[in-house]
């Protein structure tokens, strides 16, 4: 019931939040917005029993991500225009209205239960008080499981830290 | 019981990823268009955290450990390339930044 409760707030909250981003007209409060719907999805995350995701997209999302977005738009000083629609901006709500329509209907007629989805998981699913992140480090970093990938995001991140370092820095400074 | 189901949170997913392509394709902004692509890749964790709650695999939190680690490897360039833009241009509107346009 609680559950349920939360669940509903969380999603009403962070439709609202995404809403405000797109809509608002000032950038640093639409950013903020963003920053507040990273803090709702990770309570989502948290009414699905993932504990070390909603902590990590705290870290990740809030902590790095929001606060370069607003160190980029203190930097580019947009704030005077504000955030404005293009010409296509009717186009896109109705593109948006029919991907909408067409993937509600997607979700709500597939049959879940077909694929081995259950429609209540028991409460102990997850051995209690351990919560996921054992779970989640023996997959990533177990002989059999994602040891690759991890490394290949190793190198991605600092390819992107390289990067970024190198697209900013300023060549005509001399 | 809880009477929340899949469905519910794929709706939700659902909800969020439209808003964030109606913003991308919409705003005038380079940083918002960003925002809004933030937006999508947490309607996509959600789905994928779903997934992995009701089919009682753990791999959905795996992958949603990747989508942020890429998430944040994005954020990082797009903004360094708006950064750039805007200092040889003073602009970061996507739509005037069309060199590249047969």
């Amino acid at each position: 019931m609680a559950l349920e409760v939360a669940f509903w707030i969380l999603a009403v909250m962070s439709v609202v939040a995404a809403l405000a981003v797109v809509l608002l007209k000032d950038i640093f409060r639409a950013a903020l917005f963003l920053i507040f719907g990273f803090f709702t999805v990770a309570g989502i995350y948290a009414t699905l029993n993932a504990d070390f995701l909603a902590v990590v997209q705290v870290l990740v999302y809030v902590g790095a991500v929001g606060i370069l977005l607003i160190f980029a738009i203190m930097v580019t000083r947009e704030t005077q225009y504000g955030s404005l629609f293009n010409r296509q901006h009717m186009f896109a709500m109705f593109f948006a209205a029919i991907l909408l329509a067409a993937m509600i209907y997607t979700m709500t007629q597939t049959d879940w239960a077909g694929l081995g989805a259950v429609a209540h998981p028991p409460a102990e699913a997850l051995p209690s008080g351990e919560g996921t992140t054992k779970d989640i480090g023996k997959a990533l970093f177990d002989k059999n499981g994602f040891i690759l990938p991890v490394l290949i995001a190793g190198v991605m991140l600092l390819a992107a830290v390289l990067g970024g370092i190198v697209i900013m820095s300023d060549k005509d400074k001399k | 019981m809880s009477s929340i189901g899949l469905e519910h949170y794929l709706v939700l997913s659902s909800i969020l990823f439209c808003i964030g392509i109606y913003g991308v394709l919409s705003k005038r902004n380079a940083v918002v268009i960003l925002m809004c692509i933030e937006i999508m890749l947490n309607a996509v964790n959600i789905a994928l955290v779903a997934f992995s709650k009701y089919l009682d695999l753990i791999h959905g939190q795996v992958f949603v450990v990747f989508v942020l680690v890429v998430a944040a490897a994005e954020a990082t360039v797009g903004l360094a390339i708006i950064m750039a833009i805007y200092r040889s241009r003073r602009s970061v509107d996507p739509d005037e930044i069309d060199e590249m346009k047969g």
